[in-house]
């Protein structure tokens, strides 16, 4: 069984867990230095408020719904998705967070358990202790579980936000329910030409023949269609969408010093930087993960991840790597015997539409650099070219201090305190 | 258009707990006594850890910096600093976070069948009656207050 947590409305309801009076309130996000809308509740979709809508545009419209508009805060937005996933991991030792505010995690075993009494247990304690509201779709494959993730949503009073597929004539009924452009993993140009083939919803492509899936939609819709048959062929992993890039490996022998964690970091943030690189995109959060092996019930478990706010889109392997490590300080333990460590890119922007902050921006000169080591990388073979993660000099070292914007700027507030 | 500074309400200021630099510092377990020679060299071993200490379930964790003197008595002053965990259940006499009518507040609850009550310790304020008129969550049990001297 693989279940999928989705957060409703994440940006939305991570403003209103701290602010009560936006309870029942249109609230949206504006993307970084208040260009347009990225993230609406469910009262401003209501208004009509479309996604990627230009704030000036809009700004009337704003006033005259009382609308509460926000620049984002992704240090807020990075904090309460680890908390959302650290609760998470307590159900299953098998977890992808597959984005910022969305994870699926794999039931294998739990046969001898009342997997609906878990989830209405996860989606209560996630909801109460972090105070943001989860929906859970469980189903027999990924693709099932998106579909059923999204009744729960749409259904939350007759779900209590948990959905199960686990019946055929609910697979079937559900399938018919979806339209076929709300399927997971078919796009826009996909969808049109299904539904010029009288393709309307997810069950009507079930129907369809596997050679004619594979011949139009490639292996990768046919897999999709063996999914929403209800056959697991996808099974979790780093996640390769377009939300987020990620590179994450398990050794072949645990590793307990930080230092050797610490160039495995830089190697996959490395891998990260390049293939952010490659599709032309920035991006703005970096997560970093560690985890020992589940299998040794013997040996002390760890596992942590943490989300750090980048102070501006970059695709720099340098600059990545300086917040790889910081996360990686940050979540390091002695005394365990890692087994795997990742690193994940979120809040991808494509090159073109980077938003420049006014104080810090990436390092005008990482990108001919950048570009020089990539060039030699593909044509002297895959890291030719390296990063010593011991050479990142005083400079660096110093601008650590104002990293953890949300803690250190408020302390400081705390001690100076009036009486 | 109106852009507000986050987690910033009237009476209360929220905080994120920060675990980056966990602050052992050494307890002795071994009393203090002037003049004698110190055996305590030999119990430095174990250590405090605040963070355990004060901090249960840091996934639900939070703080929040308390204005206002309403709960004077309980020991909770203008200034201090909350440390609130949400994932705790609301039980009779527990001193709570609660949003009530788009407000937060701290007060000790009192639950009754219809009814609770935001209970003040100062005899300046009276009980509050929240009702199912009032839009009323228990946003956290209040675990520890700190003060800062």
């Amino acid at each position: 069984m693989f279940a999928l947590v989705d957060c409703n409305n994440f940006y939305a309801s991570c403003q209103r867990a701290f602010e009560p009076h936006l309870r029942n309130k249109p609230v949206v996000i504006l993307s970084n230095n208040d260009g347009c809308v990225i993230a609406r509740s469910n009262e401003a979709k209501a208004l009509g408020i479309p996604m990627g809508a230009p704030a000036f545009e809009y700004k009337q419209l704003f006033e005259a719904n009382q609308v509460f508009v926000y620049s984002s805060n992704y240090a807020l937005y990075g904090d309460m998705s680890s908390r959302v996933m650290n609760i998470l991991t307590r159900y299953s030792p098998e977890i992808e967070v597959y984005s910022i505010d969305e994870a699926f995690l794999k039931f294998k075993g739990f046969d001898l358990f009342d997997l609906q009494q878990i989830g209405l247990d996860m989606q209560r304690t996630v909801t109460k202790g972090t105070g943001i509201p989860v929906s859970i779709g469980f189903a027999p494959t990924k693709a099932l579980a998106k579909v059923a993730n999204k009744i729960a949503k749409k259904y939350p009073e007759r779900t209590q936000s948990v959905y199960f597929i686990d019946q055929e004539e609910k697979r079937i009924k559900a399938l018919k329910w979806t339209k076929i452009a709300d399927v997971w993993g078919i796009g826009r140009k996909h969808a049109k030409r299904l539904q010029a083939k009288n393709v309307f919803n997810a069950y009507q492509f079930t129907l369809l023949s596997d050679e004619w899936v594979r011949k139009e939609l490639s292996v990768v819709g046919l897999r999709l269609k063996h999914e929403l048959e209800g056959k697991p062929t996808l099974d979790l992993e780093g996640p390769k969408s377009k939300k987020t890039i990620a590179t994450t490996r398990s050794f072949e022998k645990a590793m307990t010093k930080q230092e050797d964690l610490s160039e495995r970091v830089t190697t996959f943030t490395a891998s990260c930087s390049e293939k952010l690189r490659k599709q032309n995109s920035h991006c703005n959060m970096i997560m970093v993960f560690v985890q020992t092996n589940y299998f040794r019930k013997d040996q002390p478990q760890y596992s942590r991840s943490i989300i750090i706010n980048t102070d501006f889109p970059t695709n720099s392997t340098i600059e990545l790597n300086h917040y790889a490590q910081i996360g990686l300080k940050a979540i390091f333990r002695e005394g365990y015997h890692y087994k795997k460590a990742g690193v994940v890119v979120m809040g991808l922007t494509p090159n073109h539409e980077t938003q420049l902050s006014l104080f810090n921006s990436s390092n005008p000169k990482h990108q001919p650099l950048m570009g020089v080591i990539d060039k030699m990388n593909s044509s002297y073979g895959t890291n030719k070219v390296k990063f010593a993660n011991q050479s990142l000099g005083r400079q660096w070292k110093m601008k650590q201090e104002n990293l953890s914007k949300c803690y250190t700027t408020r302390i400081d507030e705390i001690i100076n305190i009036k009486l | 258009m109106k852009l507000r500074s986050l987690h910033h309400t009237s009476k209360l200021e929220f905080y994120f707990p920060d675990y980056s630099t966990a602050l052992q510092l050494p307890y002795i377990d071994a009393g203090i006594s002037a003049g004698f020679p110190s055996p305590a060299d030999d119990f430095i071993e174990l250590s405090i850890d605040l963070n355990k200490a004060l901090i249960k379930n840091k996934d639900t964790t939070f703080f929040a910096k308390v204005k206002g003197h309403s709960m004077k008595n309980a020991g909770i002053n203008d200034g201090d600093l909350l440390v609130i965990d949400r994932s705790l259940e609301p039980q009779n006499n527990k001193i709570a976070v609660c949003q009530i009518d788009g407000e937060f507040t701290v007060k000790r609850i009192k639950i009754e069948k219809e009814v609770v009550w935001l209970i003040a310790e100062n005899e300046n304020y009276q009980p509050i009656k929240v009702t199912s008129e009032n839009d009323f969550i228990i946003w956290g049990i209040v675990i520890n207050a700190i003060k800062f001297f």
